[in-house]
């Protein structure tokens, strides 16, 4: 079994609102030492799979396929033993 | 003239879709996602708005799995008309049979109020019935409306003419209401058989509610 961790977030260069939003709350509460704020999702799975290398191949393909718009969308894979 | 409305759990746009081309006269079908094929004397498939599977995910990420997608992308393959509406828009891009994505609207609010659209291309069936630079006023009610295409994209539709509308003020001159690139509100594929825009014409159907401004949207694929 291994634990497969998804992380989805809009590409650099594709505005985040969220993270605009995010980032001007934060600066009102007095945190003015933050920047760059990006609101993504995780999506945390197990995975009935020995192999790593044919896991890494199986969730790039759920990525690709439906985990994340990659029109919009870039995506980061961690396998978990 | 035969319409097939696809129905998704959580559309709810499929029966005001019906009764807008019921009223234009058209013949009209409801045909449930788990059906796995269109039905053979379709003139027109609508992907009608709503919430297919709670928008988890994101919109119309899961609705393109749907048993009757695999029909609806040969159908659109082979010429057939598809028009998706609101959250049908969403499932055809998602589905890759437009191009581009929506995104959450810039201002993170739901909207629902009348908007102004310009006409920016009636090269093709959708809006034959209507002039370039046309403006209608047509519901919006999104909240994932912000359409993106990366500056290659976005270049590739000017060229190919595929942008049908975009967002306006009464007069014409663009006013955004969500952060969609360029103001765009509607786009068809380069084939011009797909269609695909976030405002409801089929909300806009008779003057008592505010505008029938979308009779003469659909009326276009009536008489194709």
């Amino acid at each position: 079994m291994m634990k497969a961790i998804v992380n989805v977030f809009l590409k650099a260069g594709v505005l985040d609102s969220q993270g605009k939003a995010v980032h001007h709350a934060l600066a009102s509460l007095h945190f003015d030492n933050v920047s760059n704020v990006r609101v993504g999702k995780q999506i945390i799975f197990s995975l009935d799979e020995k192999e790593e290398k044919k896991a890494m191949a199986d969730v790039t393909k759920m990525c690709e396929e439906l985990l994340a718009n990659t029109v919009i969308e870039d995506y980061t894979i961690e396998l978990v033993k | 003239m035969k319409v097939t409305i696809l129905q998704f759990p959580g559309t709810n746009c499929e029966y005001d879709t019906q009764n807008a081309f019921k009223s234009l006269g058209a013949e009209t079908e409801i045909l449930w996602h788990k059906e796995e094929s269109v039905p053979s004397d379709t003139d027109l498939l609508v992907v009608a708005g709503g919430f297919s599977y709670g928008d988890y995910l994101r919109s119309g990420a899961i609705a393109k799995f749907s048993p009757v997608m695999k029909a609806v992308i040969n159908y659109a393959n082979n010429g057939g008309k598809v028009l998706g509406i609101c959250n049908g828009f969403q499932v055809l891009t998602e589905a890759g049979l437009l191009p581009g994505a929506l995104k959450r609207n810039e201002s993170l609010h739901f909207l629902s109020k009348h908007h102004n659209l310009k006409v920016v291309n009636n090269d093709n069936i959708f809006l034959e019935k209507l002039h370039n630079g046309d403006v209608v006023n047509v519901p919006i009610a999104h909240h994932d409306g912000n359409y993106y295409i990366d500056e290659k994209g976005l270049k590739e539709l000017y060229a190919n003419n595929q942008i049908l509308l975009k967002y306006c003020d009464e007069s014409g001159n663009e006013k955004n209401p969500n952060g969609s690139v360029d103001s765009i509100a509607g786009v068809c594929n380069k084939e011009r058989n797909v269609f695909g825009l976030m405002p409801h014409p089929e909300r806009a159907m008779e003057k008592i509610l505010g505008s029938d401004d979308g009779i003469k949207m659909l009326q276009g694929f009536l008489e194709a």
